[in-house]
């Protein structure tokens, strides 16, 4: 890729991450529960997966050949029906539903009911195992399809992580790439208060890793992330994604209270300003 | 089951039905061998020792199947496949919920997984894994447990799970099954192999007398009435189905007509043939190695309080933990002998 088309693919992207926190705060603020903080914090990481790194076809999810996402911190549901969504695989008009009787949008994501989710999550530290078994089915069956595994940062304190994080490592998974999003926040506070993480790297790195520290936000350095994973040879690779909870939208960030508080009437107009979509 | 079994001795027995011999084999007393009843005609096979051979067996037709094991391979016996099979064998290391995980991601890439670790750990340590991936998902995982209930023996009440069959049974989109000896654990293996979705097997680690017959066919979801009595039926699953026919005997020469029905499938459970039982002798009796709370027991009162209801002694753990000892001296300091079996009928027919 040249350098002025890299440059437009930067810019569509930024383009396309905020349509993605517009389209999260809309459905958050109809549904009137769900999280947040922690859906615009991943957003630019998602955006850069399915709208640009992710080899994968709307029209046919289980396509063999895809690149699979798993979504470990299932909380981010919103975020991840909005890339769903705006890439195709279902109308746009069902983010409304979220967490509504008898909606594919569950709270958390449900597989049999949305396709395109590739597994339910939503309890923690769960995602990253799966992850590894459908790497290892991928290598045994001569795909080179990658998987990717994004998780919170407060979830790395569950242990089957650390588990997972072995296993990768063990049978040298580098179709593997995890991304933690690393907003610094959890429910009942600064995560170095209620369970430090740190240092994060170093203990990835220890675990026989190939680790990448970046900007969260920083859409050129997480394609540079992901472009650079895709050529670690045995061994699997975690994307440290430093981000803001929140992000996107001034008063939400690094706000723990908004984890999982929802966007009033108020808070959504002035937030979809902010963004530069004019309260539609 | 592999020619093994056959040299040390299973043959056909025309009638199904076990008969008892002059008592318990002296051959061999190290604790992992010792017999845990009577009969013995057919021969004494572990499950675990069954389902490695039929694991293997598997292996050998199905290229899609690979096993996942933490570190447990030498006990559960998926090592047998591990060694033919390298390429398609995961050693996950002591790491239950991982195990889990990692056997539904392959399950997504359409590998047809066989999870193995000892029942405590399995059914308790990665319990939310399981409902939260494998049965909410409803995926072809294959759940096979060993060394459950107290014939673990030895190792005492850490080690033996008296309470999988129940959590297990409680999760949607899962099927239960307990094999009765080393025959019905090989077709239970084949049979799950051809059906789609997640699937627990309760096998167990001492050897246990080879109770049904060589023709025999496990059907997923039916029962095998050995015998329907008049008097008192007695439904069993697992190694209490040796038992329960040894206390069939015994009640014979007594003048009572027990039946005995082994129940592999403990869900979905065999409505039609519990009908049938409560039907044939207004007094059930169940019988299993594993607390009387939730498991074969429960499943079988829940099911006739609401549709035949009729009196049921529960034979089992009664909400107690285990504790380290022969297998032959626990299954007499919990009640789960033949002559607590009789006992018991006898206690139903006098009310």
């Amino acid at each position: 890729m040249s350098q002025a088309s890299a440059a437009k693919d930067i810019a569509f992207l930024k383009e396309q991450a905020n349509a993605v926190r517009i389209e999260i705060l809309k459905m958050l603020a109809e549904a009137g529960s769900g999280h947040t903080g922690g859906s615009l914090s991943a957003a630019d990481m998602a955006t850069a997966l399915y709208f640009s790194k992710m080899r994968h076809n709307p029209k046919d999810p289980a396509w063999k050949e895809r690149d699979r996402f798993i979504l470990s911190k299932g909380h981010a549901a919103p975020l991840l029906y909005t890339v769903l969504a705006l890439s195709g695989y279902f109308d746009k008009s069902l983010l409304k539903t979220l967490r509504k009787i008898g909606s594919p949008l569950q709270g958390h994501p449900c597989s049999k009911l949305l396709p395109g989710v590739e597994i339910s999550t939503g309890s923690l530290g769960q995602g990253l195992s799966i992850a590894n078994g459908i790497a290892m089915g991928l290598k045994m069956g001569g795909m080179n399809s990658r998987v990717y595994c994004l998780l919170g940062d407060g979830e790395t304190q569950e242990g089957q992580v650390w588990e997972a994080a072995m296993t990768a490592a063990h049978y040298r998974l580098d179709n593997v790439c995890a991304i933690i999003d690393n907003n610094g926040l959890q429910i009942d506070g600064p995560c170095c208060d209620v369970m430090a993480l740190e240092p994060i790297t170093e203990k990835w790195d220890a675990f026989g890793w190939h680790v990448i520290d970046i900007d969260g936000h920083n859409m050129k350095a997480i394609i540079g992330a992901l472009n650079e994973a895709e050529g670690i040879k045995g061994k699997p690779t975690m994307i440290v994604a430093r981000t803001v909870k929140g992000k996107g939208v001034s008063f939400f960030e690094g706000k723990v209270q908004y984890h999982g508080v929802t966007p009033t009437q108020e808070e959504l107009k002035k937030a979809l300003e902010e963004l530069g979509e004019n309260g539609k | 089951m592999g020619s093994r079994e056959k040299k040390s001795g299973v043959r056909s027995q025309e009638s199904g039905v076990k008969t008892p011999n002059s008592g318990l084999s002296t051959q061999n007393l190290n604790p992992t061998t010792t017999p845990l009843t009577k009969g013995g005609k057919g021969g004494f096979v572990a499950t675990r020792d069954a389902y490695g051979d039929a694991l293997l067996e598997l292996g050998k037709k199905r290229k899609e199947v690979v096993v996942l094991d933490a570190d447990l391979s030498g006990s559960t016996k998926t090592a047998k496949f591990a060694k033919v099979f390298p390429e398609r064998f995961f050693n996950i290391g002591i790491s239950e919920q991982d195990l889990i995980g990692t056997a539904s991601g392959l399950s997504l890439t359409g590998k047809l997984p066989f999870a193995s670790t000892f029942a405590v750990f399995e059914t308790g340590r990665a319990w939310e894994q399981i409902r939260q991936t494998i049965s909410y998902s409803s995926l072809n995982v294959k759940l096979v447990a060993t060394h459950s209930g107290i014939t673990v023996a030895e190792d005492g009440a850490s080690h033996q799970a008296i309470e999988d069959i129940t959590l297990m049974r409680v999760l949607p989109n899962m099927t239960v099954i307990v094999p009765a000896d080393g025959i019905e654990t090989k077709q239970v293996i084949e049979a799950i192999a051809d059906f789609y979705g997640p699937v627990y097997v309760r096998l167990g680690r001492s050897k246990v007398p080879v109770v049904m017959p060589d023709a025999y066919k496990f059907t997923i979801g039916k029962a095998y009435k050995f015998h329907v009595g008049k008097d008192a039926n007695i439904i069993a699953a697992g190694i209490m189905v040796s038992v329960s026919l040894d206390a069939m005997e015994m009640l014979k020469k007594e003048g009572i007509d027990a039946g005995v029905i082994n129940m592999p499938t403990v869900k979905p459970l065999d409505n039609d043939t519990v009908v049938e039982a409560a039907r044939a002798s207004g007094l059930i009796v169940t019988a299993e190695e594993h607390s009387v709370i939730g498991g074969l027991g429960g499943a079988v009162c829940e099911f006739l309080a609401e549709n035949y209801p009729v009196p049921v002694k529960r034979i089992g753990i009664k909400d107690t933990f285990g504790c380290s000892g022969p297998s032959d001296e626990l299954m007499k300091l919990y009640g789960l002998t033949a002559e607590d079996i009789v006992r018991t009928v006898k206690e139903g027919l006098k009310k």
